[in-house]
Parts: structure tokens; C-alpha cells; sequence
């Protein structure tokens, strides 16, 4: 409060020098007019578009938008093929692979980067050198991560073709051509690009830890293991929070992963909220559905995130 | 010291010795997951100097037999890429240029302008006004993708009459254009995010002296908080950089045909149904769509490691 007093004072100088004139008037507000535009251009094209967004989950919108309102008929059809199984909708095949691709990307990249953490900061030599081997794939774009997954697990040139070359016949790994195990590889591709990212957010809390705690634990005849699950596992535990965070608001947007890995997603057998929401759109010319699923995806990451960043920006104002 | 600074910094002479067997096993984890993160690009990078049958019938992990750069200039001038267009993927890699120029500058420029301001020029509300700035990075882009189709179509129709009426479009309806602006919006957020951070911890009082010997908002901007701004500023070039070279949802929405760039049209070429697939080919285009970011990351890995942990703890 002091601080913006004090610029008041000094802003009521310079409004004293120039006079009750126009310019100062304008130079008091400049400030305020410099940010309005990106202020306006966020609220149109965000707040305003998630509610236009909103608006056309309502209305029964197929190619185009209208306006006319149907209630929540579309919701209704999308909690409906939420429990159609029996042939599986694409809402229900879309939940379901967005469970089996966030759970293990989440989890593993949490489990890979926390494990390669610990492991660099055991006073290796030549950190500098695996650190970015670790942490580059995250420069790639998903599609091209996505094309050098998808020839990797190419059965017929890829990881099965040379096992068997090497003489490892009975080797079977054809995942990323079947339909029900596509997913799984873009797990894989997406755990691989990301675990660096969460190596990097750990690694960065495990060296804001005090060694002196260590050394204490360590005189006191605590092993590694112990060392770690009893006492810097708890003081790096806000780290987890954070990477828990972000990864999962990453897997919910995952969509070009999925395109490339699968080859565009053939029979929506690998699809994800997102790319059904894209498909229902753009393609199936369903747009209030695909609206209606966008608003849902929208509500997920802002439960996650809403908090979140409260807290966040809470405890920087501490 | 930032998070990044952690990561980045030379690691501290501390914690528990180990025995020899430890270390090799630490060392040979260590190693083992290096060989997991390298093998992919390896793999992609030995495919593109491969002739096709040598793709198609050898191994994967095997070194060229005949090395060949010609899948690599098939790549950047011949390949298809979707129906009809034969000349590779040269155009679309200066389609993403032109597109990643402009919008990384503006929407830098932007940001910090507003990280100024919501920190030396603050005003009540300006919490409320970052916050609202801050949720506008983690939306999912489908909640916003019909209405800007829709506005963006609007803005098309109207360059066709401003064309009709004056000879010139104003770049409205232009698939590059129409993209800058897509990718200046939603970056704003984190470029404003990015910024604020920074300023927040420039002493004030610098500014305040500078305010008292009357020099005005934009002089304090340009003289004493611009200098001062280099590091954030390659983080941020760096980090919108990388994510508008390598966004595939709005280019694949917004730019169509031969305006698309560069993911989309890798997109494209690798799954072409037509003909026999050129995995040699494929792969030298994954690799000059990646080369930019990729280089990026080579040479300035400490900044781009500090955006990418700037953008996810705010802190």
C-alpha cells in the first residue's frame, strides 16, 4: 500500500508540472490503456469464446451454429453414451482411453522422473551431459514424436523386425497397428517425451533440499532408501503437486499425439476426449455434441487448475 | 535462485558415499534410460540416410549400408504432401517461419508491457486481472476452437470486400495472418505470466526515482526496465518459439492446403494413403520439422529449461 502511495505522490508531481491538463490525465491512465488490449483480447477471445462455446452446447448446432436452444439434450445424449458399452460409443471409448493414457503417463512420468532424479543427484559425474539427453525430447513437437514412435513399433520395420533379426524370434510387439492396444503406445510415445520435463521439476526440488538435513540423517545411520522415503520424499512433496498438476492438464489437451502415433486415429479406436470433440465438430458435423464435450473437457481442467493457481499466486503474494 | 537455476546449476558436493556396487548400478540406470530418450532419434536420424529396401528389409538398428542423402532432398523438394502438391516440405517450413516470426514478437512484446504494468503501474484489480490472464494458458483450446473458426471466417469475408472495394485485403482472411493472430492471443498468458514474474522482482525503487525526475511511462519501460530484461526475454522468445513451431490444432483448423505449416504438413506426408510409404522420406521431413526447435534447445537449453519451468511452477 506504501508503494502505491508513494507513486501516487510521485505521479501527482509530474501531474503538478504539467498542470490539470489533458496530457496528464492521459498519462495517469496510460498505463491502464497499454493493458487494455490484451485484457480485452482475453476476455473476447477466452472467457467470451468458453462462453459462446458454452451457448452451442445448447442449441442443436450440426455444420453450422444456430441458436436454437434444446436444453441440455446434448448433455443428456453424452452421459447416455457415457454408459453404452455394448457396441462401445465413442464417448465411452473416449473416457475410457483417457483413463488407461492419464493414469500411466501420469504415473509413470512422476515414477521416471522422480527415479532419475534421485539418480543425478547422487554426485554424479557428467551430469551435464545426460541432463539434456533426458530433457530434449521435449523441444519436439507431438507429431514429430508421434512419426518416430509410430515407426519404432512398427512391427514389420520396427522393434519386432529387429528382434527378430538378432535371432529373438517369438519376440510379438504390434501394438501400435492394433485397435484396442493403440493407446498404450501413445502412452509410451507421451511418457517419453514428458518424464524429462517432471526429471527437471524434481531435480530442481531436490536441490533446494538442505544437505545438512542429509548429513544429520546420515550420522544418525539412516540408508538411502530410508533417507529418502522418510525425509526428502515429505519436503519435496509441493513438487509432486505441481507436476501431478501440469501433467495432468497436459493429458486431457493430448490430441496431436494421438493423430501421429496412431496414423489419424483409425476408427477413433485410440480416441480421447479431445479428438472426439474435434472429429464430432469438424468432421460428423455434430457440432453442439462436440460443443458439449469441449465445455466438459473445459470444466475438468478448471477444476484442476482454478485452485491451483489460487494457491499459487496466494503464496507469492506471502 | 529460480527452480530452473536448480536444475541447471552445477550439482552440490553433498549426500550419502556410496559402496562401488551402487555406483555401477546408478551408473548403469543412468545409462540405460540415455540409450532409451537417444534410440528414437537415432533410429529416425539412420532411417532417413537409408535407401527404402534398405528400410523396408534390414534393421532398424542397423548402420546405413548405402548412405544416401536423397530422402532428405526428396523431403525439402519432392515429397507429397496430401493430394496433389509434389514439391516437398519446403514451403510449408517458410509457411511456419512467417507465421512464428511475427506472433513470437508480438506476443513478447505484449507481455512485457503487461508485466510492467500489472507490476510498477499497478491499479486495484490487478490480481483479479493476472489471474484472469494466468487460467487463459491452461484452457483446452476445443473449448475456443468453433467460435474463432467462426471469426475468422467473418474476418475472410470481410478482406474479400475490403479487396473488392480497394485492391487489397489487409491481410485479413490470410491463413498466416489469421494464424499470428490466433497464436499471439492464447500466448499471452504466458508471456504476461513470464514477464510479471520477472518485474516483480526489479527493485521498484529505480523506478521511482526515474518517475520522480519526470520521465514518462514509456521512457521507464525503454530505459531502464528493457536493458534490464535480456534473460526473461530469450525465455520467452524461446518458449513461445517452440510452442507456436510446434502447434498442430490450430494450424491444422485454421490453415488449409498450402498455407499450412510445417506440423501439418508432416502430418500430412506421413499419412498419405497413396503409394508405397517412404519411411526414409518421413523421417528426414520429422527431422528438419524438429531441426529449429531442436537447435534452439542445443544452443540455449538453460533458457529453455527455465521458460518450461516457469510456465509450469509460478514461483
Amino acid at each position: 500500500m506504501t508503494a502505491m502511495a508513494e507513486r501516487e505522490a510521485a505521479t501527482a508531481t509530474t501531474r503538478r508540472k504539467l498542470g490539470p491538463s489533458l496530457r496528464g490525465w492521459f498519462q495517469d491512465w496510460l498505463p491502464r490503456l497499454v493493458l487494455a488490449p490484451s485484457l480485452l483480447l482475453v476476455l473476447v477471445f477466452v472467457y467470451g469464446f468458453n462462453l459462446w462455446t458454452l451457448f452451442l452446447s445448447f442449441t442443436n448446432s450440426k455444420a453450422f451454429p444456430t441458436t436454437n436452444l434444446i436444453g441440455f439434450t446434448n448433455y443428456v445424449r453424452l452421459w447416455n453414451w457415457t454408459f453404452e458399452t455394448d457396441p462401445p460409443s465413442n464417448w465411452y471409448t473416449a473416457l475410457v482411453n483417457m483413463g488407461l493414457f492419464g493414469g500411466l503417463y501420469i504415473f509413470f512420468c512422476l515414477f521416471l522422473g522422480l527415479l532419475l532424479a534421485i539418480l543425478l543427484d547422487q554426485k554424479i559425474r557428467g551430469e551435464g551431459i545426460l541432463r539434456p539427453i533426458y530433457l530434449y525430447p521435449l523441444a519436439l513437437s507431438f507429431i514429430v514424436t508421434g512419426t518416430a514412435w509410430k515407426l519404432f513399433l512398427d512391427p514389420r520395420i520396427g522393434l519386432e523386425n529387429a528382434l527378430h533379426d538378432w535371432g529373438w524370434t517369438s519376440f510379438h510387439f504390434d501394438w501400435v497397428v492394433d485397435p484396442k492396444m493403440m493407446i498404450y503406445c501413445v502412452a509410451i510415445a507421451g511418457i517419453w517425451q514428458s518424464s524429462g520435463f517432471v526429471m527437471a521439476m524434481f531435480l530442481a526440488g531436490l536441490r533446494g533440499v538442505d544437505g545438512e538435513i542429509l548429513k544429520a540423517a546420515q550420522i544418525d545411520g539412516a540408508s538411502i532408501y530410508q533417507t529418502y522415503r522418510r525425509i526428502v520424499i515429505p519436503i519435496i512433496r509441493p513438487v509432486f503437486f505441481s507436476a501431478l498438476i501440469v501433467l495432468a492438464h497436459m493429458a486431457i489437451k493430448s490430441y496431436d499425439l494421438v493423430l501421429s502415433v496412431t496414423g489419424k486415429n483409425p476408427g477413433g479406436a485410440a480416441e480421447l476426449p479431445s479428438t472426439f470433440m474435434y472429429s464430432y465438430t469438424f468432421t460428423r458435423n455434430q457440432m453442439a455434441i462436440g460443443s458439449a464435450s469441449a465445455v466438459i473437457m473445459l470444466m475438468t481442467i478448471a477444476a484442476i487448475m482454478v485452485p491451483y493457481i489460487y494457491s499459487e499466486t496466494r503464496e507469492q503474494n506471502r | 535462485m529460480s527452480a530452473a537455476d536448480l536444475v541447471t546449476s552445477t550439482p552440490a558436493r553433498r549426500g550419502p558415499g556410496h559402496s562401488r556396487t551402487t555406483r555401477i548400478v546408478i551408473y548403469g540406470l543412468l545409462l540405460l534410460f540415455a540409450l532409451v530418450y537417444l534410440v528414437p532419434l537415432l533410429v529416425m536420424v539412420m532411417t532417413s540416410l537409408k535407401p527404402l529396401d534398405e528400410v523396408t528389409g534390414g534393421n532398424m538398428f542397423a548402420f546405413p549400408r548405402h548412405l544416401t542423402f536423397a530422402p532428405w532432398s526428396m523431403a525439402w523438394g519432392e515429397a507429397r504432401i496430401g493430394v496433389s502438391d509434389t514439391r516437398g516440405i519446403s514451403g510449408y517450413f517458410f509457411n511456419s517461419v512467417k507465421m512464428v516470426v511475427p506472433a513470437v514478437l508480438i506476443s513478447t512484446l505484449l507481455g512485457a508491457l503487461n508485466g510492467y504494468v500489472l507490476t510498477k503501474w499497478s491499479f486495484p484489480g490487478h490480481k483479479l486481472v493476472f489471474g484472469m490472464m494466468l487460467f487463459a494458458c491452461f484452457i483446452p483450446f476445443q473449448s475456443v476452437i468453433i467460435p474463432m473458426a467462426v471469426i475468422l471466417g467473418m474476418l475472410g469475408r470481410t478482406g474479400v470486400d475490403l479487396a473488392d472495394l480497394t485492391g487489397w485485403s489487409f491481410g485479413l482472411g490470410n491463413a498466416t495472418v489469421n494464424l499470428v493472430i490466433v497464436h499471439v492471443i492464447y500466448g499471452l498468458g504466458f508471456t504476461t505470466l513470464f514477464f510479471r514474474n520477472y518485474y516483480a522482482a526489479f527493485p521498484s525503487e529505480l523506478v521511482k526515482a526515474a518517475m520522480i525526475d519526470g520521465a514518462s511511462f514509456f521512457q521507464i519501460f525503454r530505459r531502464i526496465l528493457l536493458p534490464n530484461s535480456t534473460p526473461i526475454i530469450i525465455v520467452t522468445v524461446i518458449y513461445q518459439f517452440t510452442n507456436i513451431w510446434n502447434d498442430f490444432l490450430f494450424g491444422s483448423t485454421f490453415a488449409a492446403g498450402d498455407t499450412a505449416p510445417m506440423t501439418v504438413a508432416l502430418n500430412n506426408l506421413v499419412n498419405t494413403s497413396t503409394g508405397v510409404v517412404e519411411y526414409n522420406v518421413n523421417m528426414a521431413a520429422a527431422i528438419i520439422a524438429a531441426a529449429p526447435t531442436l537447435l534452439v534447445y542445443v544452443v540455449a537449453g538453460r533458457y529453455f529449461v527455465r521458460g518450461l519451468m516457469a510456465g509450469a511452477v509460478k514461483g
